[in-house]
Order: structure tokens, then C-alpha cells, then sequence
């Protein structure tokens, strides 16, 4: 059983187990428009909830990728350094970022559920 | 968005196609339409583009006077520039520096059409009518749209429309007869390497005029991201980012601008300083960079030799669909500025491996 949480920063966080998959929004990726160049963290790398950790950018501008949750990087979709506009292609899906170990359960719960997101992004 | 921005007669067309309509220069501006910008530069490149640029200044400078007083205001052989012809000029300031670059096209012995950039007109405008002489006037035409066609496909589309411009050469002016417009003013230039058209119309036709040129099969409509992306490409530069009050001709690689007969007298304003950069050298130069690897180094970017000396900042940078690949443009010390000279740009605090390069980026294909 998955459950899919959202941010203020329009990513999403899929937690599945103990693993936590994070990507950004398909609304996101339609505001950046054509994705040409992902930078992705280090696996192992510690992060803060917040912290900025995977660069995206479009022809026009380049954006920061924040850890939704505190925890540790696990692994990153290489997949997307050759194809990066898999980001705008599946967003919620073959373009998502990078895969966490989450410092603790209660901060996901805490995040915007689809209802919530899908109502954040109607009022932005 | 802000509710006081200007907007172009083509504004309710824009948001019918599905524009994201951003502010830009005081207007409300089309960034990209559904097709996104990466789609938009490629069909320009392959088809043809046509771009709402009616934010930009256009004028007519008409009396006797006309061609002296923009000799003194700008280093372009306006004395042997021919009725019909037009070319790229910079007005600049007593330190040698860029007020704009312009086109400006001869349409008679004593009348100039002039076409600027939507940030500077009312400057360039005002600083233009503040040395005309009695009998000598410039009329702004705020009640004219302007719009470009651009791509290996423009020729093609706009002969349908308006056969006589199939004659038109690679910087030709020329007033045509287009069926159910009348006349419209046509120069065969534009901003995206590619060859194609500025075409000016009167404001209350341009939605009708955009929708039978978008009505060709090969015409899609591209907003200001992929203009940007197309610039940058054929090497071109944004003023406002690559050329300002801070920068010279001589610095910016523009000395073509400077004409021939112009360069006895230097009688214009800065003609000194450029004489001077021109006779002793700039300690800077503008250049192509090409990053090595994929990620794109934008505006603001610091340069340096890989020993980590700084050399100098990039001015415009991004992505070019056409090229594949991160490219940008920026000022470096002229003692390292040589094609193929290794530099590193600090991208998010990292240097970033990357060569100088010569610049257009993708080769022009103007009708010459």
C-alpha cells in the first residue's frame, strides 16, 4: 500500500514501506515547461527538510528540487541526466527524482494529501 | 498579473491560443503557447514562427534634417544607406557606450523608419526629439502592430499573402500590397538568424492579419522564451543584458555597426572613446561559451580560468534546442578571450568546464 503526500514547493513524496520516492507535480513541471537539465544529490547524502538538493532546469530558468522530509538519499533516477524530459512527460511517475530513508513517519502525515494540493494549487 | 500593463493588439488572440502570458518591458507578452518553448524554437528553425514584437518602437524620422541628426546620434552610414535598404545601428552615448541597438531603414531621401527596443523607446524617443531641428519630426506609431515571421518556410508563406516581397533581399524595406489589408511595411530581417520578416500593420488589422498568416500550415506561434533561445543561438545580443550604458560597440563585438565612411570623422556621439578601443584595444571583449556536459550556466554567472582566476561574467546563457546543448554569451578580459580558450563558469559553486567559442552558435540563413 502507497500513499502519495504533496508540498508547498510542488513536489510529491510517495512512501512506499520504508522508502519514500519524491518527484515534482505535474503542475510543476508544466509551470518550468520543456525540462532540458536535472542535477541530482549524492545517494547517501543527509538532508534537512527543506533543503534544497536536485536542480531542475527549462530553457528559460533553472529551479531547486527541496527535500520534502528530513532523512537520507538512497537513490537517484539516472535516467533522467540522458532524459530529462521524462520530468514533463510522467512526472508522477518514470520522472521522479530521487528516493529517501525518512527520518521519521509523522512529518509525511503532516504533508498536504491530494485533495489538500489539488485545493493549494486551485487557491495559488 | 499587474493590471496596468500595456497590452498588444494581438492580446485577446494570444490568450485564445493558450498563451502564458508574463509581464515584459510594461506589456503583457506571450512566453510560450502550448506547445512549449522547446517545440516553438524547433518549428522556427524547421517551418516558420510568427511573433508578436509589437511592444517594440517604431517611428518615422522625416524632414531635412533627418539624416544628420541620426549621424550624430548613432554610427551608421546613414548618408549611403539607399531608399529601400535598412540596417542595424546603435545609438550611443558621449562615453561610447549603448543607449539601444535599432533598425533603421531609409524610405525616402529625407524620411528614416526607425524600430527600437520596447524598454528604451520612450528614452530613445525622447532623446532622438531633443536634437531634431524645426521642420524635422519623428512620429511614434503607437497605432501599429508589429509582427515576425521567421524560418526557412517564411519566404514561402508570406509570397502568398504578398507576392512582391519574394523580391526582397536580406535587410530590403519595401511597402507591399497584401490582399484585404492594403499596404503593409515589410523588412526582410528579424532576430532569430533565420531568414524571414518584420512586417509593420495597423494595430486594428493585426489580429486578422496574425490569424491569415497563422492559418498557413507552416505558421505556428511562438512567444518571447523560444525568441530568446533563437537569439542566443544565432549569437545575437539582448539589450539590457549583453549591451547597456556600461558596455561599448568596440567591447560588445559590434564594430560592423560602426560604418566605414564613419570611421574618417568619428563625428558621433562617442566617436572618440571608439576610435580609442578601437586604435589601443578593450580590456574586454564579448564572446560565444560553450559549456562542456549538459547543465545550462544563465545570467550573472562568474568566469574564470581553471586556475581560478576570474576573467569575467556571462550575460546571457540557457539552453539551445537547436544545438542541443547549453551555450551562452558574456564579457571576458580580452588577453583570454581566444576561440578555444578553457575557462570554467562557477554554476552553483562549481566550476563548470567550458570553451570559448565564436559565435553565431547555429550558422544564420539570412536571403542575402
Amino acid at each position: 500500500m502507497t500513499e502519495t503526500r504533496f508540498t508547498k514547493d510542488h513536489e510529491w513524496v510517495r512512501l512506499d514501506g520504508d522508502v519514500a520516492v519524491v518527484g515534482i507535480t505535474a503542475h510543476a513541471a508544466d509551470a518550468l515547461g520543456d525540462v532540458v537539465f536535472v542535477e541530482l544529490p549524492e545517494p547517501g547524502r543527509e538532508v534537512a527538510a527543506g533543503e534544497a538538493c536536485a536542480v531542475v532546469e527549462s530553457v528559460k530558468a533553472a529551479s531547486d528540487v527541496y527535500a520534502p522530509l528530513a532523512g537520507r538519499i538512497t537513490e537517484t533516477n539516472a535516467a533522467l541526466i540522458d532524459n530529462p524530459g521524462t520530468v514533463n512527460a510522467e512526472p508522477a511517475g518514470e520522472g521522479w527524482f530521487f528516493k529517501m530513508a525518512l527520518a521519521g513517519r509523522t512529518e509525511f502525515d503532516a504533508l498536504m494529501d491530494d485533495a489538500a494540493y489539488t485545493q493549494f494549487v486551485a487557491e495559488a | 498579473m499587474s493590471e496596468d500593463l500595456n497590452t498588444t493588439p494581438l492580446d485577446a488572440l494570444h490568450r485564445e491560443l493558450g498563451a502564458r502570458m508574463v509581464p515584459f518591458a510594461g506589456y503583457a507578452m506571450p512566453v510560450q503557447y502550448p506547445q512549449g518553448v522547446l517545440g516553438e524554437h524547433l518549428h522556427t528553425r524547421d517551418k516558420a514562427g510568427l511573433f508578436d514584437v509589437s511592444h517594440m518602437g517604431q517611428a518615422t524620422l522625416a524632414g531635412p534634417d533627418a539624416i544628420a541628426v541620426m549621424e550624430r546620434l548613432c554610427p551608421g552610414d546613414l548618408q549611403g544607406l539607399k531608399p529601400g535598404r535598412q540596417r542595424y545601428s546603435l545609438l550611443t552615448t558621449p562615453e561610447g557606450t549603448i543607449l539601444d541597438d535599432f533598425m533603421i531603414a531609409r524610405i525616402g531621401e529625407q524620411e528614416l523608419f526607425l524600430v527600437v527596443n520596447a524598454a528604451c523607446k520612450d528614452a530613445d524617443f525622447a532623446h532622438i526629439a531633443a536634437s531634431l531641428p524645426a521642420g524635422t519630426t519623428l512620429t511614434r506609431h503607437e497605432d501599429r502592430a508589429l509582427l515576425a515571421l521567421q524560418g526557412p518556410m517564411a519566404a514561402e508563406v508570406f509570397a502568398r499573402m504578398a507576392p512582391a516581397s519574394a523580391a526582397m533581399k536580406f535587410m530590403d524595406i519595401a511597402d507591399l500590397d497584401v490582399a484585404g489589408f492594403g499596404r503593409v511595411r515589410a523588412t526582410r530581417s528579424g532576430y532569430t538568424g533565420e531568414d524571414g520578416f518584420e512586417i509593420s500593420v495597423p494595430g486594428d488589422q493585426a489580429q486578422a492579419f496574425a490569424r491569415a498568416l497563422l492559418a498557413q500550415p507552416e505558421v505556428a506561434p511562438i512567444g518571447l522564451g523560444a525568441r530568446d533561445s533563437l537569439r542566443l543561438e544565432a549569437g545575437l545580443p539582448l539589450y539590457g543584458n549583453d549591451i547597456d550604458t556600461t558596455t561599448t560597440p568596440i567591447e560588445a563585438g559590434l564594430t560592423f555597426a560602426i560604418n566605414k565612411r564613419r570611421k574618417m570623422a568619428w563625428d558621433f556621439a562617442g566617436g572618440a572613446v571608439m576610435r580609442d578601443q578601437l586604435d589601443q584595444g578593450t580590456t574586454r571583449l564579448r564572446v560565444g561559451i560553450l559549456p562542456e556536459g549538459r547543465a545550462p550556466a544563465r545570467a550573472g554567472t562568474e568566469i574564470q580560468l581553471p586556475d581560478g582566476t576570474p576573467i569575467g561574467t556571462i550575460t546571457s546563457g540557457g539552453f539551445g534546442p537547436s544545438l542541443n546543448a547549453p551555450l551562452a554569451m558574456g564579457y571576458v578580459a580580452r588577453a583570454h578571450s581566444a576561440d578555444g580558450t578553457a575557462i570554467h563558469l562557477i554554476v552553483r559553486g562549481k566550476p563548470l568546464p567550458a570553451r570559448i567559442v565564436p559565435m553565431p552558435f547555429v550558422p544564420h540563413r539570412y536571403a542575402r
